[in-house]
């Protein structure tokens, strides 16, 4: 009888402690919408003054071009070799463009550079916020009269969200070349072919723009993500830690469930 | 004191959570004062200063600052009370990211219109005042403690305010940084006309520099006077604080059970 009632408490508590868990990520998603939308209503001064937002596209953008350029690389030279060893064992070793093409701009462009985007630019984003908070510089910068969501923050969300399509873009373009230089260059696959077949088969608005789309989406969520997590951040070098930790693994996972979705929007087996 | 209050606290209650910090505090500040509040960790120091500059709300009572009830002022009316406020906080908080130059014209250029040519002489003043002319081109982590406080400051006065709050202003600071603080402290309040009202712990170099003191102890104004009148207080707790006496009213223990029960010496016994 003791052991039944010990059983059922043990149950109760772990009932409790889920039911806990879920109304917190509730209440703290509920807490980063609006979040988010006090950004976007206080984004105006930073458009005003656009030196504020060309500096952190500098931070977040320019600063993440070699990591996404080298990545871009070596993810497109292995596209290429993993698809020249497949498509000549049936003979289309021709349309390996094709398929690095493909690949890149409609997927692997947009969600690796972003998943490279959230640990470089969005974990700098998320730390350097939650510092400044450990370190009373908003506090500070409130006592200034000067609003630190749109001084620090509204800036730093913009600053990410122009430069993630334009790293996706520079990311496929890289791969592209890779792809081009181990099949052609290295392998001895026709110039010709690979280029005029990839050209025949990657349509712009369907392929290309549906790309930009989704970096454009994966900007946004991931720079939203970093910005609430700094700005949420406990004031301490734990709490900043374990911020910091948050918005790459949120972000992460966020990127991949978003792209499934937008994938099945986007492509639904048409062409 | 004088009647000319510039902040008047008026039966101030203020909690965290179920944790009440304040009860019923009254409190007047004259203009053109450095005032000291004094008081244990803890003790709410801080949050006198938070309510001032409305970054919290009272849950019982007033503040108010030039004839304005703090809590009740909308975003816009806080701001603009809040630009005529300074802060110096405990380490400085300097925009790391600005440098020494940038960081004192910071409040220049975001509430201001005016010439970068006016807003160079106006920092180099600034700096100049507190002895740091020399430093502008300097990042924040080129900075020893007291510079950065000295900055700190700068930047705090660079828009003449009427009120400059001081967080603990002296902690970790070497004796000859400290008494350059104080001194510009006591210097800056006089000759900017400024009111100043500093939370600290340093007793000497505060008896030395202001005009009144508050303590605080357990949600109270303890005790409150001039330097004279704090040193020959007889009240305990300020008798205990001026002495730095380890036992008194404020006591050695946290409070705990009994010693003999967390050391299980009874259950032994048995």
């Amino acid at each position: 009888m003791i052991g039944m009632i010990s059983l059922a408490k043990r149950i109760k508590t772990i009932i409790e402690s889920i039911g806990h868990r879920v109304v917190d990520s509730i209440w703290r998603l509920g807490c980063a919408t609006r979040f988010v939308l006090l950004v976007l209503l206080k984004s105006m001064p930073g458009f005003l003054r656009f030196h504020l937002i060309t500096r952190e596209i500098y931070f977040a953008g320019v600063l993440s071009l070699i990591i996404i350029l080298v990545s871009g690389l070596f993810v497109g030279m292995v596209l290429g070799l993993q698809g020249y060893e497949t498509l000549q064992k049936f003979g289309s070793e021709s349309a390996v463009g094709t398929l690095v093409a493909l690949s890149l701009v409609r997927e692997l462009g947009p969600v690796i550079a972003a998943l490279l985007f959230a640990s470089r630019a969005g974990s700098a984003m998320t730390a350097e916020i939650g510092l400044m908070k450990a370190t009373e510089q908003l506090a500070a910068m409130g006592m200034m009269a000067v609003d630190p969501i749109a001084r620090i923050v509204a800036p730093r969300f913009w600053g990410g969200v122009f430069s993630m399509p334009l790293l996706a873009a520079m990311f496929s373009v890289m791969g592209v070349f890779g792809g081009y230089l181990v099949t052609v260059v290295f392998i001895g696959v026709d110039e010709g072919s690979f280029w005029s077949q990839m050209q025949s088969s990657v349509d712009f608005r369907y392929d290309i723009v549906n790309g930009v789309i989704k970096s454009c989406f994966f900007g946004v969520v991931i720079t939203a993500i970093a910005v609430f997590e700094g700005f949420d951040a406990p004031p301490t070098a734990e709490g900043v830690s374990g911020a910091t930790t948050r918005t790459v693994v949120t972000s992460s996972l966020a990127i991949l469930g978003l792209d499934f979705v937008l994938t099945a929007f986007m492509f639904r087996g048409v062409s | 004191m004088a009647d000319d209050a510039l902040i008047e606290f008026s039966k101030v209650n203020f909690s965290y959570g179920p944790r009440p910090i304040l009860k019923g505090v009254d409190m007047r500040m004259s203009r053109g004062q450095v005032i000291a509040i004094m008081g244990g960790s803890g003790s709410g120091k801080t949050t006198l200063l938070r309510l001032i500059g409305g970054e919290v709300r009272p849950s019982a009572g007033s503040v108010t600052v030039a004839g304005q009830v703090v809590h009740e002022l909308g975003r816009n009316e806080l701001f603009r009370l809040r630009r005529k406020m300074g802060m110096l906080f405990q380490f400085g908080a300097l925009f790391t990211d600005l440098s020494v130059f940038d960081n004192v014209a910071f409040q220049m250029r975001e509430h201001t219109n005016l010439p970068e040519s006016m807003i160079r002489d106006l920092v180099l003043m600034k700096l100049h005042a507190v002895g740091l002319r020399g430093a502008c081109h300097l990042m924040p982590a080129q900075l020893s403690g007291g510079m950065a406080r000295r900055v700190a400051l700068a930047r705090s006065i660079a828009l003449d305010p009427m009120l400059m709050m001081f967080d603990e202003p002296f902690t970790g600071l070497d004796p000859i940084s400290l008494s350059v603080i104080g001194g510009l402290i006591r210097r800056l309040t006089d000759t900017l006309g400024m009111t100043s009202i500093l939370v600290t712990h340093d007793v000497q170099e505060s008896l030395r520099i202001v005009d009144y003191i508050y303590f605080l102890a357990d949600g109270v104004i303890a005790a409150h006077g001039t330097p004279d009148e704090v040193r020959e207080s007889k009240v305990p707790f300020v008798h205990q604080f001026i002495h730095g006496e380890t036992d008194g009213p404020v006591p050695f223990h946290y409070q705990a059970q009994a010693y003999s029960q967390d050391l299980d010496i009874g259950v032994m016994e048995r």
